[in-house]
């Protein structure tokens, strides 16, 4: 295979082994090629072991010990194929446990989100679940897979019938690009090669869909937004001098020239030069690593950004996030926590409750203020000092934090910045 | 299309190098685990990258089973030399000297296993806080769940079921003395994606990878290479074969598969259309279906 211009495509599968989840994904890996032969011969061994006729893909996607006892996706696990014309990474997370902090991890870098749908039943609650996480974290490209479609003959009246369905609650919503597919995973029909049971679907198979999606737009290109990771001073001959802002660019563009503002200091000066390795470019763009160099000497360190003088993010203290609570310990208000956002690490707490939000059905409770594990609530934060923000929803590099509990040092909950 | 998009192998990159850098502005002690292998040599050229045009910070810290191929030993030391760096050795001879471990007997006996201690006193004695590994999530399913910063307890255990989630970019790097970390910059590349960045960047390695004659004898479906440390039993026999080594660890249990392939073209070539796992020629993950598992939870690499 040669090296070549295809992109990288992130997506996510929720739902339960019921839903067919573990048997879709064993299809996209079986049928593209890419499980191997003592990967199979593994889980053949296994599959007979438990007395199965059938090799049962879905053991395909467990990795722990306790996962391929009990049946069940105990953390999310990555897998990995590729087409000629993309590769992918999916993020394969449970419908079981902990159902609500896997799926959001998953989702959080992902670009498409697959939404299973068992086409006997319906959408249940669990699909509601599903769809709310999706457009909580703004996943570009939602996927809707009507599953099971040979156990209701095929019938484009209950297709039909489950994407109006959809269509009714997903209203309430915050999706962008919605598509529906009636697939067989068992069967493989719409998976990777076209129903010949389903004339009546115009459309393409998933793996087509996956192919093709429209990716680039996924990023910001307008807001340049860069947040410097480490100052790199080599101070070795040839580069006494030298002092090169490294870090990942969030969003947006920059080009050697350009005036930039560094935040919070608010100093201003140009793009001297732009790294990547040895290599010097003109122009850099996200998500590249890059090192940067500025025109004069002034004062940065990790935590500052880096951004155009026109198009600067909001510098505050207090705002809301839409938050999912991570962790056993439930939260302490007026506790203190360390919170992370880009390269930048201030100490904050959660000011106010505002409201909790029932992921099953949208509701709003403003009555109950405890933060429990996989509760989804809008809350106030206060960090010690000024932090450079946007919108989640403008910016998902930007508009995210995660706030560690300094007893644990653990990651106990995710926000995303409401504007 | 726009010209402003990444291919998948610059973007691989991209998270790599912000993993590294995360790595070096989070951690006091950070060290790369070299075992000469072509995962923690992409894992130093990466290093080289993202540092630029200062030399790489970190420390190449390798876990000598005693049990090298020579050919590993001298690309080492050539690398180290070329690259300005502190190598630091964990020496499993030492641990077993020590008494600290035992080591295994009978025909397939191999000191893998014992490398858990010797990583572990290197890890403490050295003060290493983080220790970054070419660990990838497609080489095994154990390693399929692990996260880009993985935490490790004061007795260097992993626990898969309590991990800390992680989100968007945002990694979590505290931690406790005495506690240390592992990080995973290739952690979502594949072994094909490795051998096209090998290729694309043009990255020596050991020629152990490339085909080449060597003394060989066939067990459990692989060609074990001849060596000081091989026990034959009455029905084994060495032979001489045209292979090469898709992955290198101990000289005892790195099996080689026959092939022709000795340019990198050929080898990507080759790879492409391989139908079994690069490690189905580790005996090391052969001994139980859990055997990675087992082995990480203790602390292996």
């Amino acid at each position: 295979m040669q090296i070549n211009n295809n992109q990288l495509l992130r997506f996510t599968t929720a739902g339960s082994v019921d839903d067919g989840k573990s048997t879709l994904i064993g299809r996209l890996l079986y049928d593209s090629k890419s499980i191997f032969e003592d990967q199979l011969q593994a889980i053949e061994a296994t599959s007979k072991r438990k007395g199965m006729e059938t090799v049962d893909l879905a053991l395909f996607t467990d990795g722990l010990r306790d996962e391929r006892e009990q049946g069940i996706t105990i953390d999310v696990a990555y897998r990995y194929f590729t087409t000629p014309k993309r590769k992918f990474i999916i993020a394969d997370t449970p419908g079981h446990i902990q159902y609500t902090r896997n799926m959001v991890t998953g989702a959080s870098t992902a670009n498409a989100a697959i939404i299973l749908i068992d086409a006997r039943h319906g959408v249940i609650e669990q699909t509601k679940r599903h769809a709310f996480i999706a457009s909580l974290l703004q996943i570009p490209h939602l996927i809707v897979c009507v599953n099971k479609m040979d156990l209701v003959g095929f019938a484009e009246q209950a297709f039909n019938d489950i994407v109006v369905q959809f269509e009714e609650f997903s209203s309430k919503l915050d999706v962008q690009d919605v598509r529906f597919i009636p697939i067989s995973a068992l069967l493989g029909d719409n998976v990777v090669n076209r129903s010949e049971s389903m004339a009546w679907y115009q459309g393409s198979p998933l793996l087509h869909e996956l192919e093709t999606l429209h990716i680039s737009s996924d990023i910001n290109k307008i807001d340049a937004r860069f947040a410097v990771q480490t100052v790199i001073r080599p101070q070795r001959e040839g580069f006494i001098d030298y002092r090169g802002y490294a870090g990942r660019i969030s969003s947006g563009i920059y080009r050697v020239g350009d005036e930039v503002v560094v935040l919070p200091s608010g100093f201003t000066s140009k793009i001297k030069s732009i790294n990547t390795g040895e290599k010097e470019i003109e122009e850099a763009y996200a998500p590249m690593s890059i090192a940067m160099t500025l025109e004069d000497d002034i004062d940065i360190s990790r935590g500052n950004m880096i951004v155009k003088k026109n198009n600067q993010p909001e510098m505050l203290q207090e705002f809301d996030v839409m938050m999912c609570w991570l962790n056993n310990q439930p939260a302490r208000p007026g506790a203190k926590y360390t919170l992370m956002h880009t390269s930048n690490e201030q100490r904050a707490i959660i000011k106010e409750v505002v409201y909790k939000i029932d992921i099953n059905t949208y509701e709003r409770n403003s009555e109950d203020k405890n933060l429990n594990m996989n509760d989804i609530a809008r809350i106030k934060i206060r960090a010690a000092q000024n932090i450079m923000l946007d919108p989640y929803r403008d910016n998902r590099n930007t508009g995210s934090i995660i706030l560690i509990d300094e007893g644990t040092n653990e990651t106990v909950a995710a926000g995303m910045v409401v504007g | 299309m726009s010209k402003y998009y990444l291919n998948y192998l610059d973007e691989l990159e991209s998270e790599a190098i912000y993993i590294l850098r995360e790595v070096w502005a989070q951690f006091q002690n950070p060290v790369i685990l070299f075992s000469g292998g072509k995962d923690s040599i992409v894992v130093t050229h990466l290093a080289k990258k993202a540092f630029y045009p200062a030399k790489i910070p970190f420390a190449l810290l390798h876990v000598d089973t005693g049990h090298n191929f020579p050919e590993t030993m001298e690309f080492r030391d050539n690398l180290v030399k070329e690259l300005g760096v502190k190598l630091l050795v964990g020496s499993v001879q030492e641990a077993i000297d020590k008494g600290r471990v035992m080591e295994e007997r009978g025909k397939n006996a191999s000191r893998n296993v014992l490398q858990i201690t010797a990583l572990l006193d290197a890890i403490e004695s050295n003060k290493i806080d983080c220790a970054i590994g070419g660990g990838r999530r497609d080489e095994e399913k154990a390693r399929a769940k692990e996260r880009f910063f993985s935490h490790r307890d004061e007795f260097g255990q992993w626990d898969p079921k309590n991990q800390r989630p992680e989100l968007w970019n945002l990694l979590n790097g505290k931690h406790f003395q005495g506690e240390h970390f592992r990080a995973f910059p290739i952690s979502n590349w594949t072994e094909m994606d490795v051998w096209n960045y090998i290729k694309r960047e043009n990255i020596a390695i050991p020629s152990l990878y490339f085909a080449h004659d060597r003394e060989v004898v066939w067990r459990n479906d692989s060609w074990i290479p001849k060596s000081e440390f091989l026990k034959l039993d009455g029905r084994e026999e060495i032979v001489t074969k045209r292979i090469r080594f898709r992955t290198l660890g101990d000289i005892t249990i790195t099996g080689g598969i026959e092939s022709d392939a000795d340019t990198l073209e050929k080898i990507v070539d080759e790879v492409a259309t391989m139908r079994h796992t690069e490690r189905g020629n580790r005996s090391d993950d052969k001994r139980s279906e859990s055997s990675m598992e087992d082995r990480k939870r203790e602390g292996y690499f």
